[in-house]
């Protein structure tokens, strides 16, 4: 078995997660070569890193001594096409699977992203509300567990129900469950036409686009402080079908038939330094939650037909007057998201503004979560604190 | 006094006298489940009311260390719910009011009694309904759904019931009730809600489950097309799909079960038949009429040499009686039968059943097959006469070989009735001990003891504490003393 420091370089200056400098930085070329790396690991703080597009999402690593990179683990292993479904290695650029010929990952992620990354983040854009997210789509996964054992969960095929839906549970854990390195999604056909609705309106006109028979692949919201707010939707079918609704949908809201996307669309509202919120709730509370955020300050964008929404604010001047700033909204939003049913997460701000803030909230079940972590990383060697209460 | 007995007195202090039965031929009614060729008659049968009566159930098995199994409407074709002679019966069946519909949210929030059927009912009026349909859904609980993951013809297009759960209050195994997931998406956390939908009950009792409701169609067009044989069938389905047509629903049925469904229902499927496939489609008027064109053709095209439209809700009706009825019409053409329920790849469709095909007239045994050719999933119905010496143990073969098939061609052994006890011992064929080892992880974080129905889904549990992937010696739980405790 390969040594460490075999498989292992010296970290450089770029290899930090959250301001946190590590020490051994490794990527794999496959699943044994990341199995053998982390079982000569043993004892080693790891955090993965993808594209790192999302790197600054969630808590900065309690300790932190080899980055796994994903760069090398690439590339689309099998693609069925007349079974709707592909197998990639988890550092796949999703721009690559954006390239599917006829058939399409309708995942909504930035060029860069990786297919392992998504996954891990369980990142979602626009189009979550016609094909649902990454835990939908996922229909088998290969792990590398923190102990070094390679081990798969559902399969290649869309209907299965043999054993745990083990995909779920590392779908959205920050790798705190250890390495994905393959991925089986389901696929969807690319659809013949696609046109958008944009418009200036309320958030509860969404109301009446989910209502009537439109069928949106997407319908989303865009608001910030001192402008109109918009919402923006898309329609995805046969040419005439897709003709014929979005004029409906214009005739609705009052707005335009374009065939480009809003500047905004699936650009998540914050700049680099800024902070950034999910903020989810019911469908009904979507126009309260968007008010509150906007009166807040913050712009938000989301789907207001799922009731998933981002609020960011631009970077602060210096602690403590951005620190406390940063606490009040968050406070602020995370009181409305609870009355919305729903839960506010922070998913970036700057260093310095982070530490004072409870990035996650409070978590339902975190008893469990805690018990889940003890089984599968008894040495919380993975990703440490990044996770929900300091997982 | 025996250990079950002090029980039994406990349990009728927590949640009633009448709530808690004892008397033999009484459990005798939950001997089985769906899968009536495995009985086991419980230790004793609790019928809780509320969510707390199931947590103090629990609670009282946990601290005597007697195993729990729950049961909804017992419709379950894996034995997931047979009862465990040592333990408690709990059944959710009392627990069947719809506490919210929420047609503003698009969510509804129900018991775990709830029939399927009844949440679709309670959200009609409002434009919604509740899309997972298994053929059972007339009587079988969301609950039972929950814990099977069990979905019908319309999942396809529009996912399974893990796709439509969005939140769930469980009791654990140690008795705590916690809630997973809630009425918006993406709570923050491990995604325990989605580990816990398709466990089989393994992991604890759902007592509230909140779904998502889904806007009624503004058009539904069904067809129903005759070809010569199931190849063309397939054919035309692969190249159905292949045209980036996502149907609300695409059903098989083959010769034999045409014949046993005419039978039964005399549904008119057209004369001469090899197979049949029931397209539906749904959707905004405008899609449907334009898609519907397309799939009419290439049905043609693929050698349907009858086609015919559903006019109305009436015809319609009329197109899925066959194919609903057909698992209980094989009864009209044979005394006995195994429904198997196996996946594979759509396009290994025609070459998986020809060698099922084959496998059956190996055994002497005749083979029916209905299923949802959209998604892959074969429900198979080996039929036999228990009568006939040695030809329930044929039909035993076949059926296993049919799963066989299924792994072989990257599938899996079951689509939508579980693993249960009928098809543990099929699981290490599907995964390796590594990946079945994992599952035991998740296992031990809900349920350390393993009290919550044990003897389900794994073939071989490991007791938790004990790392993975070192397992020794005979298992602990499978020694005659300790089982004893029970």
């Amino acid at each position: 078995m390969p040594a460490l420091d075999e498989l292992t370089t010296p970290a450089g200056a770029g290899d930090t997660v959250g301001g946190v400098p590590a020490r051994l930085v490794a990527a794999p070329r496959d699943t044994a070569e990341a199995a053998a790396l982390i079982t000569a690991a043993r004892g080693l703080s790891v955090v993965i890193r993808g594209g790192g597009t999302k790197l600054d999402w969630g808590v900065p690593p309690r300790e932190l001594d080899l980055i796994i990179d994903t760069r090398r683990l690439t590339g689309v292993v099998e693609h069925a096409a007349g079974d709707l479904i592909t197998v990639v290695r988890a550092g796949t650029p999703m721009a690559e699977l954006h390239e599917l010929p006829d058939q399409q990952l309708a995942l909504d992620a930035p060029p860069a992203a990786t297919a392992g990354g998504t996954v891990a983040a369980n990142a979602s854009g626009p189009r979550r509300l016609r094909y649902g997210t990454a835990r939908d789509l996922l229909i088998g996964i290969t792990v590398v567990r923190p102990d070094g054992t390679v081990t798969r969960a559902g399969g290649k095929v869309v209907k299965n129900v043999a054993g745990y839906d083990l995909g779920k549970l590392y779908t959205g854990a920050f790798g705190t469950l250890g390495l994905i390195t393959e991925c089986v999604f389901r696929l969807h056909p690319v659809p013949a036409a696609a046109l958008f609705v944009r418009a200036t309106a309320p958030p509860g006109h969404a109301a009446r686009i989910l209502g009537g028979q439109f069928a949106a692949s997407a319908c989303e919201v865009n608001a910030a402080p001192g402008a109109e707010p918009e919402l923006a939707v898309l329609l995805e079918g046969t040419a005439t079908g897709v003709r014929q609704r979005a004029a409906a949908v214009a005739a609705v809201l009052g707005g335009e038939v374009s065939d480009t996307r809003p500047e905004w669309w699936d650009v998540l509202p914050w700049p680099a330094g800024g902070v950034g919120i999910k903020l989810t709730g019911t469908l009904s509370q979507v126009p309260a939650l968007v008010a509150t955020a906007v009166g807040a300050g913050a712009t938000v964008r989301g789907s207001a037909g799922a009731g998933v929404l981002y609020a960011g604010f631009p970077p602060g001047g210096a602690c403590p007057d951005a620190c406390v700033e940063a606490g009040r909204a968050v406070e602020l939003l995370r009181a409305a998201a609870v009355r919305a049913g729903g839960h506010a997460v922070v998913l970036t701000a700057p260093a310095g503004v982070r530490e004072t803030l409870d990035m996650w909230g409070p978590v339902p079940g975190l008893a469990l979560m805690r018990r889940v972590k003890d089984q599968f990383d008894p040495g919380h060697r993975f990703a440490p604190g990044r996770f929900v209460g300091g997982i | 006094m025996t250990s079950i007995d002090a029980l039994a007195a406990r349990l009728r202090a927590a949640i009633g006298s009448s709530r808690v039965l004892t008397d033999r031929q009484e459990l005798r009614t939950y001997e089985c489940d769906g899968l009536a060729h495995y009985k086991v008659i419980p230790a004793l049968v609790a019928l809780p009311a509320t969510a707390a009566q199931v947590a103090a159930v629990v609670r009282e098995c946990a601290a005597a260390g007697v195993p729990f199994v729950a049961r909804g409407s017992g419709t379950g074709l894996s034995g997931g719910a047979l009862p465990h002679a040592e333990g408690v019966l709990i059944v959710t069946s009392q627990l069947r009011e719809i506490l919210d519909v929420r047609p503003d949210d698009e969510r509804a929030v129900v018991q775990p009694g709830v029939i399927n059927l009844q949440v679709t009912k309670a959200a009609t009026p409002h434009g919604y309904y509740y899309a997972p349909d298994p053929s059972s859904q007339q009587i079988c609980s969301i609950g039972g759904n929950v814990a099977e993951n069990s979905g019908g013809a319309h999942c396809l297009k529009y996912g399974f019931t893990t796709n439509h759960v969005t939140g769930v209050e469980v009791v654990t195994p140690d008795g705590e009730s916690v809630r997973l997931g809630g009425l918006a998406p993406d709570v923050p956390g491990y995604d325990l809600l989605g580990t816990f939908v398709g466990s089989e009950g393994t992991l604890g009792v759902a007592t509230e489950v909140t779904v998502k409701l889904t806007r009624l169609p503004e058009a539904v067009r069904t067809l129903l097309a005759g070809f010569a044989s199931t190849d063309q069938a397939g054919a035309a389905t692969s190249a159905i799909i292949a045209a980036g047509v996502v149907p609300a629903a695409i059903e098989m049925m083959d010769a034999l079960a045409i014949e046993a469904a005419e039978a039964a229902v005399r549904c008119g499927y057209p004369a001469g038949a090899g197979a049949v496939l029931i397209v539906e489609l749904d959707g905004p008027a405008a899609e449907v009429d334009a898609q519907f064109d397309e799939v009419s053709a290439l049905c043609v095209e693929h050698g349907a040499f009858e086609t015919r439209i559903a006019a109305d809700d009436t015809e319609r009706a009329l197109i899925w009686r066959g194919r609903k009825s057909a698992f209980a019409a094989v009864g009209r053409i044979s005394p006995d039968y195994i429904v198997q329920d196996g996946v594979i790849p759509r396009t290994a469709l025609p070459e998986v059943l020809r060698r099922i095909g084959e496998v059956a007239a190996e055994h002497g045994v005749r083979v029916a097959n209905v299923f949802h050719a959209g998604d892959g999933n074969l429900h198979p119905l080996v039929l036999f006469d228990d009568a006939v010496p040695g030809q329930a143990e044929r039909a035993e073969t076949v059926s296993g070989a049919i799963l066989e098939l299924c792994i072989e061609h990257g599938g899996s052994i079951t689509g939508e009735h579980g693993v249960g006890v009928d098809k543990a011992t099929f699981m290490p064929r599907m995964f390796s001990d590594a990946d079945l080892d994992t599952m035991q992880l998740l296992r031990c974080a809900f349920d350390p003891d393993g009290i919550a129905n044990p003897g389900k889904v794994f073939p071989t549990p490991r007791l938790c504490g004990e790392r993975p992937g070192r397992r020794q010696g005979t298992h602990p739980r499978h020694t005659p003393d300790v089982a004893e405790i029970f």
